[in-house]
């Protein structure tokens, strides 16, 4: 069974991903392209998680973490950057 | 005292005087004197043992594969060039401290004479040859540096690049004869190729290695046709001038003649190319000295004369010559070195060295008459100075010498030659000292204080002394060193009367005949110079031209300064060179099957591939470029996830946000779009290059990752040796901080050395001076939003400091076994720590900054390399790790390894590089007229924005 929800998950997130890629090449302005990098960032994410729970393994979930909690960052800093000119005041 | 130390003390020495000149001139003279001695000493120690016939041998594989080996012998010849470069050097570093004036730098001075010291040292006691010309192209080298000393004379400048083209290209001739020679005996040491003289004069390639090794040797002994640099050498300070061309440098092509003499010489090209050679430099070079009026440049020639003196007798081949050329070596070192330390004092105190405008010194300088006086007579030959001696027993060995069939060329040259050497020192005695004192010198002339004139009088005392008890005073040595360079016994018997020989006869001739010379000086002088000669320095430069031209159009068609030029010219050149391989090698396609392509990865690809290319029509928008540069970056990190590289996954992740955030920094303060610069044209070949390079490398990797590996590979020793000797279950961290530590070490040093310069950098640019006035006159070129400071970052920045702090120490303890490591809990906690910066403002971060990031850097990598020095105490070599189990109350049995400790050192050096790098750069907007925040954040629930106006 798990199986198949995998195999849901994962053409959801890469669908995902490829509507990312779309707003990433045709939007409006920059804004819009660093909000599609943030959640191409949270897709990545979703995808390490399923593809540690298809391989059975606990490796993946670091870096999962690691992106989570670093991955915001890059965003916070590039809407600084846009609304302010200079990230660290 | 091992030998490899003496001739690494010079080298390691050379530090201590640019360092020491800020504690004066006396230190700086001092220690460098202090590590001559203490190399003399090392060498007089063997001297008892090399005395007796024994080689002192030190040896240390350096390259064996290439047979280059940091091997040293120590015998009679080695020990008495090593004693004159270090002996003369003591005098010349006691001479130079009084010579040079306050104006010079000091410190650089005896820097390079220690390099140059060194570098002698090294090639007379190298047991390698290719060690050997290694050290022979550092004496051109540093030679250049004490030539050009005086950087604002075009003389010197131009007389140091003459004598470096010349010696230089003479030790590439060398460099090849050495190479045909070692191929020849199948052995690169000095030690074995001397007892293969028959392999080497059979061999059909001993006259190409005879003609190349010559080359270099008469290059550096300023020999005819090369002799012509040497003169111009003489724009250097005299005491350069002293050592390199009394016991030195010069001294070097001649040592390498008799080291070499045991298997080249006897043969008639031998025989011919170096004796009429050395003939023809000795009578040339004296009558050219003759009509010099510099005293240095008479110097300069009559030294070139001496030179071709010993070349000639050396060139004789036998082995009674070569006694009396090693006899020369010593008198003229030490007569000649007098002369130019005299020849300096008199510049120095009547500030010229023309002759013609000297004369009736011996009144107002009495010392420095004694002693050129001295110097001088024996230069000329007059008994019974040590001059005398030598000169004697080579005008006999000239005797028994036929040329071509005919007794009478080699004699009647030589004597000639003597009689010129005999009109020239008593001109340099009789011009310069002798006649009535004179009103109009530019300097009125004293003697100089003690330790002036200390040097050159202990060499006429040498001077004295071994003219009159030579075989006391040298005859040991001169023995040693003869039977060395012959390989087998020397006798030596040297006296002042050998009764009525032809010798004898030769010497009164010349002596007579040279002072008639001396007394028609005048109407020869003016025949010398109505006659046209040829003047070597605009021939040397008419032939430079050219080839500087050459070269420099070369170089500019090349690297016109432009980054796209280089790129494009270095990358066109790799793509032929594999092309031409593909071309000419056999292809067959790999053999390993493809793994099938699965949808999700296949997106990730195209994610890539989709990035990549838009970058192509976006790039001019510097932002969108960054944007665009962050879903590669994350498209790699998952690709090494998903290849199973979770520990550069988890470093690529980190190194991408710290990334991101500094160029948002940097592209602040930078133009937000990249101009059209190049023209349409242009940029279709540069896309056509970076296409053709891109592919190439594709199906590079394509071709390797389709096949096997061709050797096995280094990856099973790691695996296998991972948790027996690095006690950790992850191989990528146990090679890091244990199979590879030192490589990790140098590199965090790296990293700690880039986040000092950064910061160093950002001061610079933060004091006064233009840099800052265009940093201060910044208007931000974009309108800024109200909020600098906004509520909800600041919480969630806080809310995620202790989380992260806790994922980078558990990262940092399990790196050992699983993923992870101090590497990548270092660049965690920096983005945690760098968060609160960008959430809160840099006043406010640095006001509650504890700690110092420069002090981060150095603890890191002090305790790292403490860490390596720890395994010394436990008797290993350095950074070997260890590891062990404890158990603790209530805690499961626990791993402790060493390898941690080194690991703390790099978590704490990266945590301090990345917040260093961050916050200086950060700096520059303080100083662009920002203001900085007290306040955590601007609107205050309680009250209004508490935004100070600092700058």
């Amino acid at each position: 069974m798990i199986h198949y929800a995998l195999i849901f998950a994962f053409s959801c997130f890469g669908l995902g991903l490829l509507f990312n890629l779309y707003r990433i090449f045709v939007a409006p302005g920059v804004v819009d392209r660093v909000l599609a990098l943030d959640t191409m960032v949270i897709n990545i994410i979703a995808l390490l998680v399923l593809y540690g729970i298809s391989s059975h393994s606990g490796v993946y979930f670091e870096a999962a973490l690691l992106f989570a909690m670093t991955g915001f960052v890059s965003t916070v800093a590039y809407c600084k950057f846009i609304l302010r000119g200079d990230i660290i005041e | 005292m091992s030998l490899a130390l003496i001739a690494a003390l010079p080298f390691l020495g050379a530090l201590l005087p640019g360092l020491l000149i800020r504690a004066g001139r006396n230190a700086c003279a001092t220690v460098t004197g202090a590590v001559t001695a203490l190399a003399l000493l090392g060498i007089l120690l063997h001297a008892p043992a090399v005395m007796r016939g024994e080689v002192i041998t030190a040896q240390i594989e350096w390259l064996p594969a290439l047979g280059l080996n940091a091997n040293f012998f120590l015998d009679g010849l080695g020990m008495l060039f090593a004693g004159l470069i270090l002996g003369i050097g003591l005098l010349i570093i006691l001479y130079a401290r009084f010579y040079l004036s306050t104006k010079d730098p000091m410190g650089q001075f005896y820097t390079y004479l220690l390099l140059f010291q060194g570098a002698m040292v090294g090639i007379v006691l190298s047991d390698n040859i290719l060690l050997l010309l290694v050290f022979w192209e550092l004496t051109s080298l540093s030679s250049f540096l004490l030539i050009g000393y005086w950087k604002h004379l075009p003389e010197g400048r131009q007389g140091a690049r003459m004598a470096l083209t010349v010696t230089g290209a003479g030790g590439l001739a060398m460099i090849g004869g050495m190479l045909i020679l070692g191929n020849i005996v199948g052995s690169y040491d000095l030690t074995v190729i001397l007892q293969n003289k028959d392999l080497i004069q059979a061999s059909d390639w001993y006259f190409p290695a005879l003609i190349l090794i010559l080359l270099g040797a008469f290059t550096k002994s300023a020999q005819f046709p090369f002799h012509f640099w040497l003169p111009h050498a003489m724009a250097a300070p005299t005491p350069v001038s002293a050592y390199l061309h009394s016991a030195t440098m010069v001294k070097a092509g001649l040592f390498l003649m008799a080291r070499m003499w045991p298997v080249l010489a006897g043969t008639p090209e031998w025989f011919y190319i170096v004796a009429t050679t050395g003939l023809i430099t000795m009578v040339m070079a004296a009558k050219i000295a003759l009509f010099k009026d510099d005293l240095k440049a008479l110097l300069a020639f009559s030294t070139v004369s001496h030179l071709g003196l010993i070349t000639m007798l050396l060139g004789f081949g036998t082995a009674e010559a070569a006694t009396v050329a090693v006899f020369h070596i010593i008198n003229h070192a030490t007569f000649k070195a007098a002369l130019f330390m005299s020849a300096g004092i008199v510049d120095h105190e009547t500030h010229t060295r023309d002759i013609k405008r000297l004369g009736g010194l011996r009144h107002l300088m009495p010392i420095t008459f004694t002693i050129v006086c001295v110097a001088a007579l024996s230069m000329a030959g007059i008994p019974p100075l040590n001059g005398f001696l030598s000169k004697e027993l080579m005008l006999e060995e000239t005797v028994h010498t036929v040329w071509l069939g005919n007794h009478w060329v080699m004699p009647v040259l030589a004597t000639i030659g003597a009689m010129f050497s005999v009109a020239y020192s008593f001109r340099l005695i009789a011009h310069t000292f002798l006649g009535p004192v004179r009103d109009d010198y530019p300097s009125k002339p004293h003697d100089p204080g003690f330790g002036m004139w200390a040097a050159p009088a202990l060499l006429a005392a040498m001077v004295i002394a071994i003219g009159v008890m030579p075989m006391t005073t040298v005859g040991e040595l001169v023995r040693t060193t003869a039977s060395a360079v012959i390989g087998g016994e020397a006798e030596v018997y040297i006296s002042h009367w050998h009764g009525f020989v032809p010798a004898l006869w030769m010497s009164i001739i010349a002596v007579g005949a040279g002072l008639v010379l001396l007394g028609a000086h005048k109407p020869l002088e003016a025949m010398w110079l109505s006659t046209p000669r040829p003047e070597a320095k605009a021939i040397f430069d008419a032939i430079m031209e050219p080839f500087a031209n050459a070269a420099r159009a070369v170089t500019d068609r090349l690297h016109d300064g432009a980054l796209a030029r280089y790129l494009a010219v270095a990358t066109l050149t790799i793509l032929a060179a594999g092309y031409f391989a593909y071309e000419t090698g056999t292809h067959t396609p790999g053999t390993r099957a493809l793994t099938p392509i699965e949808p999700v990865p296949a997106i990730g690809w195209l994610l890539l591939m989709g990035a990549t290319g838009s970058l192509f029509t976006y790039h001019r928008n510097r932002l969108l470029a960054l944007v665009l540069v962050g879903v590669i970056g994350l498209m790699v990190s998952v690709g090494f996830v998903y290849l199973s590289a979770p520990d550069l996954a988890l470093t690529q992740i980190s190194v991408e946000v710290a990334t991101v955030m500094l160029l948002l920094l940097a592209l602040n303060f930078l133009p937000k779009d990249s101009p059209v610069e190049s023209t349409a044209g242009r940029r279709g070949r540069d896309g056509f290059i970076a296409a053709a390079a891109g592919l190439g490398i594709g199906a590079l990797i394509y071709a390797l990752m389709t096949r096997d590996f061709a050797f096995p590979t280094i990856a099973e020793y790691h695996l296998a040796n991972s948790k027996p000797g690095g006690g950790g279950t992850n191989v990528v961290n146990v090679i890091l901080v244990d199979f590879r530590g030192y490589d990790t070490f140098g590199e965090i040093t790296v990293l700690g050395i880039a986040g000092l310069v950064i910061y160093a950098l950002v001061e610079a640019l933060l004091r006064g001076g233009p840099a800052n006035d265009r940093l201060l006159a910044w208007v931000p070129d974009q309108k800024r939003a109200g909020d600098r400071h906004p509520l909800m970052l600041v919480v969630a920045t806080r809310m995620i400091l202790p989380i992260a702090l806790m994922v980078g120490v558990y990262i940092f303890l399990r790196g050992h076994n699983e993923p992870g490591g101090g590497f990548i809990a270092g660049l965690v906690v920096a983005i945690a720590t760098i968060m609160q910066y960008m959430a809160s403002g840099f006043g406010w971060a640095a006001a509650r900054q504890r700690i110092d990031y420069h002090a981060l850097i150095g603890w890191g990598v002090t305790i790292a390399g403490l860490c390596g020095v720890g395994s010394w105490f436990a008797a290993r070599p350095f950074m070997t790790t260890n590891y062990g189990y404890f158990k603790l109350p209530f805690l499961e049995k626990f791993e402790l390894a060493t390898a941690a400790i080194f690991d703390l050192g790099v978590f704490l050096t990266v945590v301090g590089a990345v917040m260093l790098a961050l916050a200086s750069i950060s700096r520059i907007a303080i100083r662009a007229g920002e203001t900085v925040n007290v306040e955590p954040f601007d609107i205050q629930p309680d009250e209004e924005a508490a935004t100070e106006g600092a700058r």
